[in-house]
């Protein structure tokens, strides 16, 4: 089965790098553009929550396990810095009638959440991991 | 950030040259339209036709940019590359902007 693993580090230039040689990999290079498409927004904002969030007192170490299954692709995306507030994701901002309105960080864990499938978020042993699947066939918004 | 500016007709044409508006490049772009914005009392037209890629970094700048106009004066934008276009809709920031699906014929010798 086609998979990728990657360890990065906490940077917003690793991150981009690391979405070019993701979308490069001939793993995904064969995917629907627009489940490709899905892949890079999904991916920048989990791993820049991480770069800003998990590791904003520092320097650190994300590692990323890609798997394209029948039906999409399964993502885990795994650090070593500090935990989610309350040991849970944050809330799925819904967008009211005057998106600009929305606070900020709120539309990345938006997009997050449009595009992705079985999102759970764990803390074990001083670790945070977050699990997903990019589903093959967008859900209709 | 490469952001190339022209004054055509009482509007601020600016052409982003970046393939990325991303959390490694929006406040760069944020402070070069702002330098850009400030020059000009008009409303501001963005190429986005380069940009195949924009996060909600990206975004967030350039709600900052349309913020930082004040009411008066308008951020419109044109161009928008199919996955620029996906984070637009998801967001609903379509609905917000004003978005040419591509530069108006009369602008298009200005860039």
């Amino acid at each position: 089965m086609p998979e990728i693993l990657l360890v990065i580090a906490s940077d917003p230039f690793a991150v981009r790098a690391a979405l070019g040689q993701i979308l490069d990999d001939p793993c995904m290079a064969d995917l629907r553009s627009d489940l490709r498409a899905r892949a890079e927004i999904v991916l920048a904002e989990v791993l820049n929550n991480v770069v800003e969030h998990a590791y904003a007192d520092g320097p650190g170490e994300i590692i990323l396990h890609l798997r394209c299954v029948q039906g999409g692709v399964i993502c885990r995306i795994r650090d070593f810095g500090r935990a989610m507030p309350g040991l849970a994701l944050p809330g799925g901002a819904a967008i009211g009638p005057d998106p600009v309105e929305l606070p900020e960080g709120g539309f990345g864990w938006h997009l997050i959440r449009c595009l992705t499938e079985d999102l759970q978020y764990c803390r074990r042993d001083s670790r945070n991991e977050l699990s997903f699947r990019l589903p093959e066939t967008a859900r209709a918004h | 950030m490469e952001l190339v500016a022209k004054e055509t007709g009482g509007l601020l044409l600016v052409q982003v040259l970046e393939r990325r508006i991303d959390a490694a490049s929006a406040i760069q772009f944020k402070d070069r339209m702002r330098d850009l914005a400030n020059r000009t009392a008009g409303n501001l037209l963005l190429d986005m036709s380069q940009v195949t890629f924009l996060d909600s970094s990206g975004l967030g700048a350039v709600v900052a940019v349309m913020k930082l106009l004040g009411p008066g004066r308008k951020l419109e934008l044109a161009g928008l590359t199919p996955t620029v276009d996906k984070v637009f809709r998801l967001t609903r920031m379509d609905t917000v902007f004003v978005i040419h699906p591509q530069l108006p014929e009369s602008l298009r010798d200005a860039s």
